[in-house]
């Protein structure tokens, strides 16, 4: 188990991070989400003990990062933000160190090294220099040495940052796969990802924590939520078709798109409203090109969380 | 204690790895022939000794250690890995310690490369070679104080070029705190604090072991200073690692 009690940083006059407090068991990945600068990073290097924190204390199975940093850190796989490695040297060389620092060696060093380079596919290029490597593989190599020693507890900063979609997916699967047992801790700005890969998401924004669920209640705070869109052909009346949806009983309001050919329709509460408003497709037969079911929308959810001004404003 | 090796193998290699290393190791033998021969006067002094071999150490020094202490610390300040390091299951100590013996071992090497002129001197005439055994102890625990000012130095900026700069003031102060130069600058104060910097340079102690004479004294001062100066840069670490 891994636990924040108060956890604060100071910068000076700026507030980092402020009295956030979570834990988290294993089993559960949890996304942390929040715009540039909210203190994602701060709390992740805090947990790394990296970066001290002014206030609170944080620990990681049992061990406090602070009295007892060294075995903490030894249940921990990091990822930094960036995944920093050591430029000149080869991914080869760079794994024996790090399992080297980590007390493995001889054979026990080379099964270690030999697993984490068959699980990232490091294979074909374990000889280059690691500042010669692609993001891509820049970034792996660093996930390799966060999973080396099998650890407990993993905390990825972006870990998918930079990487072409195809790599993401990878990277996406290798955290699941490992997630039965372990307690993962990734931060991202790709909501979609949250989605994706993990069981739980705290949003924080300017140092504080403003939600902490699964995913799917999170989409389901999304005021589309059950909404509905429909499409029309060229030759349809969209006004005529606004009209009509909103004498549907359940319908809270519609809002139509600047294109003059989509609209969405709000429901009132959890009222389900597709069965009806489909039922009146048909009857008045609606030129219709699409109607969909909105799940809700992650990111209007992000939006409203983290900046409930400016999501008014767009709105 | 395993840790420290690691680092220390890990650094020694990253020279080795860059130019740093051949660039260094050239350089150094290269000036440290050409003072010898040219401004010590190796040949008309007519003595079978390596004093003015060594006489120019302190100098060459100088210039040459900050450019291998320099990189220690500001390089992974730069290039991010030390948030990688610092969140190994590693004792800043450790750290600090590992990469100040790589350095130091590194500067150990280009010395032994002078040995050449140990031959040459022993070819030559019948030298005392318990002095020059001395002088080369005393000319590598002073590269040793160098590195470790050069090390904490390098630990408080993420320039290279600065700390370089710095490191050789602060190396050429400490060097000369013996000489007119730095002792007029505290001509007012009571004589134990003059008496207490003109004690605390280099030059004095080093001529001391490069004569062939140890002192005892001579030698701690040198192993003080290098653990200072450690121990000051494992605080500004902990201090400044995450700016």
């Amino acid at each position: 188990m891994i636990k924040a009690e108060g956890l604060t940083k100071h910068y000076g006059p700026l507030t980092a991070v402020d009295q956030i407090s979570f834990k988290v068991e294993p089993g559960e990945v949890l996304g942390f989400l929040g715009p540039n600068g909210a203190g994602k990073t701060t709390t992740m290097r805090m947990f790394a003990g990296f970066v001290p924190p002014t206030a609170g204390s944080a620990e990681i199975c049992g061990h406090s990062i602070i009295s007892d940093a060294l075995a903490a850190k030894a249940k921990l796989g990091y990822l930094p933000e960036g995944a920093p490695s050591y430029g000149e040297m080869r991914p080869r060389e760079f794994l024996d160190f790090v399992a080297a620092i980590r007390g493995y060696h001889g054979d026990e060093l080379r099964t270690r090294v030999g697993e984490a380079v068959e699980r990232l596919n490091l294979g074909t290029v374990l000889n280059q220099p690691i500042e010669t490597l692609s993001k891509g593989f820049k970034r792996r190599v660093g996930l390799a040495q966060a999973i080396l020693h099998d650890p407990p507890v993993l905390i990825l900063d972006e870990p998918t940052d930079g990487l072409d979609p195809n790599q993401k997916h990878e990277v996406r699967q290798l955290i699941a796969d490992m997630s039965a047992n372990k307690i993962i801790v990734i931060s991202t700005h790709i909501l979609e990802e949250v989605d994706a890969v993990c069981n739980r998401a705290i949003i924080i924004a300017h140092g504080r924590i403003l939600a902490d669920e699964t995913p799917e209640n999170l989409i389901h705070r999304s005021r589309y939520h059950n909404a509905v869109t429909l499409r029309l052909s060229r030759d349809g009346d969209l006004d005529a078709v606004a009209a009509d949806i909103r004498a549907v009983a359940g319908v809270d309001h519609v809002e139509t798109r600047s294109d003059a050919r989509s609209l969405t329709a709000f429901p009132d509460g959890d009222a389900m409203i597709l069965p009806s408003i489909g039922d009146l497709a048909g009857e008045k037969s609606w030129p219709l090109e699409q109607l969909q079911l909105e799940s809700g929308r992650l990111d209007e959810v992000f939006r409203t969380i983290t900046a409930p001004d400016s999501a008014a404003e767009a709105a | 204690m395993s840790a420290i090796v690691t680092i220390a193998r890990r650094e020694l290699r990253a020279y080795f790895a860059t130019p740093v290393a051949f660039v260094f190791i050239v350089i150094f033998l290269a000036l440290s022939g050409w003072f010898t021969f040219y401004l010590g006067g190796f040949y008309e002094r007519g003595q079978a000794d390596l004093q003015p071999f060594f006489t120019f150490h302190s100098w060459l020094y100088l210039f040459l250690v900050p450019a291998i202490s320099m990189r220690l610390w500001a390089e992974e300040r730069k290039s991010g890995s030390i948030e990688l390091l610092m969140t190994l299951p590693v004792s800043i100590w450790d750290a600090v310690l590992g990469k100040f013996l790589a350095a130091w071992l590194f500067t150990a090497v280009a010395l032994a490369l002078t040995f050449p002129i140990w031959i040459t001197v022993n070819y030559l005439g019948d030298p005392d070679n318990g002095v020059i055994v001395t002088a080369y102890l005393g000319s590598l625990l002073m590269a040793g104080a160098f590195l470790a000012i050069g090390s904490c130095i390098s630990a408080a900026n993420r320039n290279q070029v600065v700390a370089f700069i710095i490191t050789v003031v602060i190396c050429f102060l400490f060097l000369l705190s013996g000489f007119p130069l730095v002792l007029d600058f505290f001509a007012g104060a009571p004589q134990v604090i003059v008496d207490t910097i003109a004690g605390l340079s280099f030059l004095t102690h080093f001529n001391a072991l490069s004569k062939g004479v140890i002192d005892l004294r001579d030698v701690v001062y040198f192993l003080l200073v290098i653990i200072a100066w450690l121990y000051a840069t494992s605080i500004v670490l902990e201090m400044k690692k995450a700016d």
